[in-house]
């Protein structure tokens, strides 16, 4: 097991790299420079701006200077934010949209499991087919119309939850964890009912039951482990796409997180901050991602053996 | 005598047979095709003007001369809706042919070739799988300015890496299968046993992404365009119509119903339309059902 998260370790440190080259790349293709601005800025102060950021050296040397800064956790200055590191701006953002991906995951984890194992227990029933049609509608309610519903809803109409906001009044995390978990729960929902669904037919499942065990005990102590193996596997994509989401959900309700940070950076053409972000969400993926995997590994006895066969 | 002759009905015809049973996907295939057409003939049959504005008389709730209302310039909110989804289609459509072709090409030459060939293609696959990529388009955005072109082909390269993969699983696996070794061992070509009969069976789950691809496009790109970073104005599209309905959804609530029902309708009937397709064509169904 360790041996395999060691070996996959040493497969993401290729994929950051390209990840890294690529962006940086794209950045410096751009068209503009950073410091192009609507009023003519004599050409002495760009020169001395350029010196400052080391956008007077080769291209190949600011890559090599780059590389080295982000070893040591340093992603430069910002570019819009004078006076301000990207690091600094990364370490500001992150709380709030952790604890945004964290409640959302909860939001979505719980309803879709619930969901899904209620549908997968009494299949082709009405208990399958509501919570399965819900959850379509939830697949096709993207994020940035549920979100101002919601608000129009509970925000304006009814006025039960702030329309805006992280942290000042009581109740304003609510609607945007929802907004932001539904569509995952959909999604859970539909992989934790197939899941149950195959798990159920197997034959220790009837063992169980013929063990005598009530139906409840047999879920919750035998299917669910393996039932669940294919939301945990999908728990590693869920987890980028959530950071795809906080953009949307944090630029509706105005968090002050990252990806209402990094939508402000693309406006702004703030390319310090972009290439940084790109370069900490990446790394965050492929984290997740490994992470997701080994928690699959480890719930499902076949592909450990496989995974110690393979290292 | 008469000889009672066993008819022989071929995949495709049991598939239409099956799909034909499922209400929910016929219902959805319906609508597509409603809205296709519509959006072919909405030069001619869009109420009003696409530019047709009328200050005097503002935003106003749906009536009987504007249906769906009209936003704060008083333009017709139904003609916009038409044309939003001109483009919104155009991109669902444009860019999942982008990934189509991409990916089946990548998925078919690597399960068919196999070997060393294989595993490096399916190696760069595989790391393109880990890349950010919904970072990556609004990178791509913010870098080469928001160009529609680019929209397509931004949102078609994210896209191919599944349908390569469900490609190269087909081909292998027909590869192996006995029917394809005997046509082997009648010296059949190459090149007929491709056509003959590795692209018929590899068509269904081909045909089935497709139909699934395309509503996760058309999401892409309202995303896009919700946060400003996709289709600019003078031109709309829903992502952009539920952008605006939302800046003034306190006033004027019908100016973000009204595009995000469409939007939803639209993905809804992909969506369904694509479960029944799976259904009907996944050949370990099909039959003994």
């Amino acid at each position: 097991m360790l041996r395999f998260a060691f070996y996959r370790l040493l497969q993401a440190i290729p994929v950051l790299l390209i990840v890294i080259s690529l962006t940086f790349l794209l950045v410096h293709s751009a068209p503009g420079g950073p410091f192009s601005a609507d009023k003519a800025v004599p050409p002495e102060v760009i020169k001395a701006l350029e010196a400052q950021y080391n956008l007077d050296q080769p291209l190949w040397q600011q890559y090599v200077s780059y590389l080295g800064d982000i070893v040591q956790g340093d992603f430069g200055p910002s570019f819009k934010y004078p006076g301000r590191n990207v690091s600094e701006l990364i370490a500001a953002g992150l709380p709030a949209t952790a604890e945004l991906a964290f409640y959302a995951m909860l939001v979505a984890l719980v309803i879709g499991v619930s969901a899904g194992v209620a549908a997968a227990m009494r299949p082709n029933t009405a208990q399958d087919y509501i919570p399965m049609s819900a959850a379509m509608i939830g697949i096709c309610m993207p994020s940035f119309l549920l979100g101002p519903l919601l608000v129009l809803i509970f925000g304006i109409h009814l006025e039960w939850l702030p329309v805006s906001g992280w942290g000042d009044m009581p109740g304003d995390k609510i609607l945007p964890a929802i907004t932001l978990g539904t569509g995952y729960a959909a999604y859970i929902a539909r992989l934790s009912r197939g899941g149950m669904l195959e798990v159920l037919s197997q034959d220790y499942i009837r063992t169980a039951r013929a063990k005598g065990l009530s139906e409840p005990l047999v879920i919750a102590k035998h299917a669910l482990r393996g039932g669940l193996i294919p939301v945990v596997a999908f728990l590693g994509p869920a987890f980028a796409g959530l950071l795809g989401g906080s953009f949307v959900v944090e630029t509706i309700f105005q968090i002050p997180g990252l990806g209402r940070f990094y939508v402000q950076a693309a406006f702004n053409r703030d390319y310090t901050m972009i290439l940084g972000t790109t370069v900490f969400f990446a790394t965050l993926i492929i984290v997740f991602n490994l992470l997701s995997d080994m928690l699959a590994i480890w719930l499902n006895p076949k592909l450990r053996q496989q995974a110690r066969g393979e290292s | 005598m008469t000889t009672v002759e066993e008819q022989g009905t071929s995949l495709w015809r049991d598939a239409w047979i099956k799909l034909c049973k499922n209400y929910l996907a016929l219902f959805g295939l319906a609508i597509i095709l409603l809205l296709c057409l519509v959006s072919l003939l909405t030069p001619w049959i869009a109420p009003y003007g696409y530019e047709e504005q009328n200050l005097m008389l503002g935003a106003t709730s749906p009536s009987a001369a504007h249906w769906l209302g009209t936003d704060i310039f008083g333009r017709d909110m139904l003609t916009r809706i038409m044309y939003g989804g001109r483009v919104s289609l155009t991109v669902g459509f444009i860019a999942t042919a982008v990934a189509l072709v991409i990916g089946v090409l990548w998925g078919a030459i690597a399960g068919f070739v196999g070997g060393r060939v294989d595993a490096v293609m399916m190696r760069i696959v595989d790391i393109m799988y880990a890349l950010p990529f919904m970072i990556f388009i609004v990178l791509l955005m913010v870098v080469f300015g928001r160009n529609i072109l680019l929209l397509f082909l931004a949102i078609g390269a994210v896209e191919w890496l599944t349908m390569a993969r469900i490609v190269r699983g087909q081909v292998m696996n027909l590869r192996k299968q006995e029917f394809v070794e005997a046509a082997y061992s009648l010296g059949l070509s190459q090149w007929t046993i491709i056509h003959r009969h590795i692209i018929p069976n590899t068509l269904g789950p081909v045909i089935v992404y497709t139909t699934l691809t395309i509503p996760s496009v058309m999401l892409l790109e309202a995303f896009l365009s919700f946060l400003g970073l996709g289709i600019q104005p003078p031109q709309s599209s829903w992502g952009l119509l539920i952008n605006y309905g939302v800046e003034t959804m306190e006033e004027y609530p019908w100016l973000l119903i009204f595009p995000g029902i469409t939007l939803s309708l639209t993905l809804f009937a992909l969506n369904f339309l694509g479960d029944g397709l799976r259904d009907a064509l996944d050949p370990r169904t099909s039959k003994d059902q």
